[in-house]
């Protein structure tokens, strides 16, 4: 086993959490991420293999919040696999062993800092924040979509005051920013 | 102090005042107030003078439309000129002046300018000062700039902070009127999504000006019932202060939200405004309509206002602007003013109607005529009435109610081109043509004046707008009086009747500009400035067609409109900018050492949004060509590592993925050995040279490809169209991964010997020679990428590991480099090294190269085809003596070679046309001990020991210098083979 440990993308040991009454931002450091594209000529066989491990293939602004792996679409037969990193840290070697040559897997688990916003004001900071429907969305919606100029997943989870950002790690101050300025502006 | 023209009732709060400062003068005002009201509830007719002739000016109107009474709001840097009195909403201890004066309001030492007025007629400007001419820019303009003008700015950074953010509904309604809140209460109830967007603080619209009732109760109540069963309602958002600005493209529109403007001080972290942008897919536009004054002699003195106006004034606010008061209409709703403000127990002198036929009145006196003139140095005391039978009268008032009939707010139904239609019933144009896309018209807006007209017309758009079925809930009972109007502009024979009331525009000068040969619309306004600056024209526009119509025989309609264009009101650049201010202008990026690299000290540089470590200064180092000169020889001597995260990756797979890279290089890949890198050119479609770098093939079916920092966005995009558009049958999937790795140049003689202690598997010169690849483990087991690449010239390996982990990797290296001295060092030393080894660069890599430029003419392979193989070889891309990139070396090494310098022949004349080529990167270089640089020279490479002169006029620069390879150092490439 090696010794090199972590950092979160806010370059802290612990995930951020900032609280306020009406909204809870959370560094969500615990996602292991891996994009997964279809070989050409092999897409049904790649979404037989999604199918088995989600129990649904993502549709076009879909996300299927299996547990512990979930997914949600990003594009014509791509889609972002996400799972606990505790049990899925090789999360992109595990797949490529599921999906074999029916799809191009990458790790994506570094590219990626994901916040959870919860609590009541999660729609009225989404308004602020991004261009989606945030109040026609259901649980499951996923939205590609651009925070502070910064290319963006949104996905609204089951519990009605929840919404999940992936943004950029590299940008996490920035889209960390534009959270806490939206918390206060719509406090 | 008293409020003296304060009357009973109203829609504000008798029982809360609010003090506020006008012109330093303290005055009191109430709750539900505007600065406009509450000014004139104390006395207080005059507010502003005039943009031209510093006349002295009251408020016209009301509303938004206001062309008058505009102040500087606010003090210091929150000052905000141009401020509507009429919609700013009255606070406790707001303050605001008047502008556009010299000297105090009352003696405006500009106001000498309305004793010139016969010289300064529309375009007088153009004619006057044409000579000389040097003068126009240096002399007349800075003039005539600092007479002229509205309020003034602050020059201080606006402290406010505006939010941006997005709306998505089924039905976006325009206007909180009667129209407008009927549409509300079908669509609400329907339980489609809703936004309710009015500019005013307070719903109602013209309910809230008017007497008449619906059903059984005032018009008032009515629309406060409405507006608390819309309040209970989730699906209907509600928003007051907001002015929706513009009507764009796909049913979206712009809005801007007041959230602050009314309160004394701001909450923290709260917008003082927010601009929205609201996605709809239909709309209705209740908008109302706009009232009209009519032009005659003086009509511009305070006091004089439109009939309307003072109508909301008396209904709404509780104020009148005087207690003896007069109407001059040529309509039935002018008397409409006078009946209320009698009921309220204002003297009415009389109503002036144009029309024989005009209702009469038992309460006052109402005169078959015309207003000829007014009196009143400040403000009105006098109108002077020309009776039908040729006799006049003079009657002693304070304040004129003008009503020259109601023009339907089109503007936002012409927004995408649309033009407006006369409607002679009105004697106005309404919405016709082609309306933006989803949108319903409604109401006063849509020409429909009377109240039952306004709530059916709300009511019946909202029902089709959402495809609604069944019939319509019975509405109340409501005044449905026809309009009876005789379309009456101007009287005839005055000189100084005033159009438009903020650019101080006159018939006269509409005349003028007719008799000298402005005969279209828009010219008219281009050259009169009729219907300009912030109320753009929404009370003049129509007088001046009409007077057009007349002067050029035709009707109103065949003169037309101008082009009506968002935003519908005055908008603050700092809610178009919202937070992408100051620090917040662009996202930053930083890598993931960059904690570590701020322990450090680093000094950082932006490139691509990321923050990149410049030099690492240590202690005694004052200057940072003594930390890079340090870095770069350190790396030389023993070890250094460098963060190099921010060069763009790829992640290229699929069975094609060789044949893919084939095609975007134009040097070959499909033969790369698993586990080998290659550097790669990639050239745009007209053979130009678009960006270098290396692919590493880790697989059969898998690559991974290094952009530049600055290219890694257009690289891939440019990837993408390949594959997407160019490519589409191949088998390859791509995605970025630049952030997903972290990624560390190692470099130097004990390079390796370092990496030894850190990498889990055999990286000897057998095991792992130059431009080998491969996934790996360190550390015991964290799996990482090793490539042995080098920018630097020297032995040198790049290690990647998941993101997460860099800033420990960065740690590793450090502690596991000690024994070797190991140099952090930065961009600086970086590009020092790549000119001392003859790398391009962005300087070199400028969009104007070939291939053939940079030396590397040789890597477009003959043997496939590849982007922008076809265009390199054209014969102006490949002409004899065409620029070759050399190296520049000082004759005297005390010399610089500033980068951008151009190379002239020694002995020939130093022009641009005798240009031999120029240096595009240079540097000192601390291994040589003076100053180099790269550039291309025309015919470089058989020039190799000229000596000529590197030139640049413009910063003096002229130095002597020879002509060498670019290979600074270790030109065979010894030492990254090592």
């Amino acid at each position: 086993m090696h010794n090199l440990t972590t950092l979160t993308a806010l370059g802290d040991t612990k995930p951020r959490v900032d609280t306020f009454p009406h909204i809870t931002i959370t560094e969500n450091d615990g996602v292991a991420l891996a994009s997964v594209a279809a070989r050409v000529g092999k897409e049904a066989a790649c979404q037989k293999v999604l199918k088995k491990l989600l129990g649904a293939v993502p549709e076009t602004g879909r996300a299927v919040l299996h547990d512990p792996e979930a997914g949600f679409c990003m594009g014509p037969d791509q889609w972002m696999l996400g799972a606990p990193k505790a049990t899925h840290e090789m999360i992109a070697v595990q797949l490529k062993d599921l999906f074999g040559d029916n799809a191009s897997v990458t790790e994506q688990s570094g590219a990626w800092v994901c916040f959870d916003l919860r609590g009541t004001a999660m729609e009225d900071m989404s308004e602020r924040l991004c261009n989606i429907p945030i109040r026609q969305m259901v649980a499951g919606d996923a939205r590609r979509t651009v925070i502070h100029q910064l290319g963006c997943f949104a996905i609204r989870r089951t519990d009605v005051d929840h919404l999940r950002i992936f943004g950029p790690r590299a940008s996490a101050q920035t889209l960390h920013h534009a959270l806490l300025t939206a918390a206060h502006s719509t406090a | 102090m008293t409020q003296k023209n304060r009357l009973s009732g109203g829609q504000i709060d008798q029982n809360e005042t609010h003090s506020f400062k006008f012109d330093g003068k303290t005055y009191q005002g109430q709750k539900g107030d505007t600065l406009a009201s509450a000014l004139l509830a104390n006395g207080v007719r005059l507010m502003g003078r005039s943009f031209k002739y510093h006349r002295p000016r009251g408020v016209l109107t009301a509303g938004s439309e206001e062309p008058n009474a505009l102040v500087e709001l606010r003090s210091g840097a929150h000052q905000e000129p141009n401020t509507r009195a009429t919609t700013a909403e009255l606070f406790d201890g707001l303050v605001a002046k008047s502008q556009n004066r010299l000297g105090s309001l009352r003696f405006d030492a500009m106001a000498i300018n309305d004793r010139f007025s016969n010289f300064l007629t529309a375009g007088f400007y153009y004619k006057t000062f044409m000579w000389p001419k040097a003068f126009w820019e240096k002399v007349y303009e800075p003039i005539i700039r600092k007479a002229a003008g509205l309020g003034s700015l602050s020059l201080l950074d606006d402290p406010d902070v505006y939010d941006k953010g997005f709306l998505h509904c089924d039905l976006l309604i325009i206007g909180a009127g009667p129209a407008g809140l009927s549409a509300a209460l079908i669509a609400g109830r329907s339980g489609a999504q809703v936004i309710l967007a009015d500019e005013d603080f307070r719903m109602g619209g013209r309910l809230n000006s008017e007497t008449i009732e619906i059903g059984d109760t005032s018009g008032a109540d009515w629309a406060d019932a409405a507006m608390a069963e819309l309040s209970a309602l989730t699906n209907v958002r509600i928003m007051p202060r907001t002015t929706i600005i513009g009507a764009f493209d796909h049913g979206i529109y712009g809005a801007v939200e007041r959230v602050s403007d009314h309160l004394a001080t701001p909450e923290t972290g709260k917008p003082r405004q927010i601009l929205w942008r609201i996605y709809s897919k239909h709309t209705v536009l209740a908008a109302g309509a706009i009232e009209r004054p009519i032009a005659f002699e003086n009509n511009d003195r305070p006091g004089i206002m439109l009939a309307s106006a003072m109508r909301t004034y008396a209904n709404r606010f509780a104020v009148t602007a005087d207690q003896r008061v007069a109407i001059f209409t040529n309509n039935d709703d002018g008397h409409r003013t006078a009946a209320d403000l009698h009921a309220k127990g204002v003297k009415i002198a009389a109503v002036i109607d144009v029309r024989a036929d005009a209702p009469s009145s038992m309460d006052y006196e109402v005169l078959h005529g015309q207003v000829v003139d007014t009196k009143g140095r400040l403000g009105l005391t006098f109108a002077e009435v020309k009776l039908a039978n040729g006799t006049t009268r003079t009657l002693d008032v304070g304040a004129l109610g003008v009503s020259g009939g109601w023009n339907p707010n089109v503007h936002m139904t012409c927004h995408q081109r649309g033009r407006p239609v006369w409607n002679e019933t009105l004697a106005a144009f309404v919405p016709g043509g082609e309306l933006p896309p989803g949108m319903i018209v409604a109401g006063a807006a849509n020409g429909d004046l009377s109240t039952h007209g306004a709530l059916h017309g709300g009511a019946q758009a909202a029902k089709a707008a959402l495809g609604l079925e069944g019939r319509l809930p019975k509405l109340p009972k409501a005044e449905d009086a026809p309009v009876n109007i005789t379309p009456f502009w101007y009287v005839q024979g005055a000189s100084r009747a005033w159009l438009d009331q903020q650019n101080d525009v006159t018939v006269k000068d509409v005349k003028l500009s007719h008799q000298e040969g402005f005969r279209s619309v828009e010219h008219l306004k281009r050259y009169t400035t009729l219907g300009m600056a912030t109320d753009q024209g929404k009370t003049s526009n129509m007088g001046g067609l009409a007077i057009m119509a007349e002067l050029a025989g035709k009707t109103i309609p065949e003169v037309g409109t101008t082009i009506f264009r968002p935003p519908y009101t005055p908008t603050a650049i700092g809610v178009l900018a919202g937070r992408h201010t100051g620090q917040d202008f662009h996202p930053k990026r930083l890598t993931p050492s960059h904690k570590w690299a701020e322990e450090r000290g680093a000094v950082f540089v932006e490139v691509g949004n990321w923050l990149r470590a410049q030099w690492f200064p240590i202690e005694g180092e004052t200057h940072w060509r003594e930390s890079v000169d340090r870095e770069v020889l350190a790396v030389r001597k023993s070890v250094g590592v460098c963060d190099v995260t921010t060069l763009g990756k790829i992640d290229v797979q699929g069975t094609d993925a060789a044949e893919f890279l084939n095609k975007v290089y134009c040097n070959g890949f499909a033969k790369l050995a698993v586990g080998k890198t290659r550097y790669g050119l990639m050239l745009r479609e007209d053979g130009m040279a678009m960006d270098d770098g290396t692919a590493g093939r880790l697989a059969d079916d898998h690559f991974v490809v290094t952009t530049t920092t600055a290219n890694a966005l257009p690289v891939y995009r440019h990837m993408e169209f390949v594959r997407q558009c160019l490519a589409p049958d191949m088998d390859v999937q791509m995605i970025s991964t630049t952030e997903a790795w972290a990624q560390y140049a190692v470099a130097g003689p004990n390079a390796r010997e370092l990496l030894k202690q850190i990498v889990d598997v055999e990286i000897s010169n057998d095991a792992f020679p130059f431009m080998a690849c491969a996934n790996i483990t360190i550390c015991g087991g964290l799996r990482a990428r090793l490539f042995r690449i080098s920018f630097s010239g020297e032995l040198a390996f790049e290690i990647a590991v998941p993101t997460a982990y860099g800033d420990a990797l960065m740690r590793k290296i450090m502690d596991a480099g000690a024994e070797f001295d190991v140099t952090p060092y930065g961009t600086e030393a970086l590009g020092v090294m790549r000119i001392e080894k003859g790398h391009a660069a962005g300087n070199e890599l400028n969009g104007t190269t070939t291939a053939a430029n940079l030396g590397m003419g040789r890597m477009v392979s003959g043997l496939k085809d590849s982007i922008g193989k076809v265009l390199s070889q054209r014969e102006g891309l490949n002409a004899e003596g065409d620029l070759r990139q050399v190296g520049i070396k000082p004759v005297d090494p005390n010399d610089p070679v500033p980068a951008g310098g151009h190379l002239m022949n020694a002995d020939g004349p130093v022009d641009a046309a005798h240009d031999q080529g120029y240096a595009t990167s240079a540097c000192y270089s601390p291994n040589l001990g003076h100053a180099i640089a790269i550039g291309f020279l025309k015919n470089g490479s058989d020039r190799m020991g000229e000596r000529m002169r590197l030139v640049s006029p413009l910063t003096g620069v002229d130095v002597d210098v020879e002509i060498v390879s670019a290979h600074f150092i270790d030109p065979d490439g010894e030492r990254l083979r090592a």
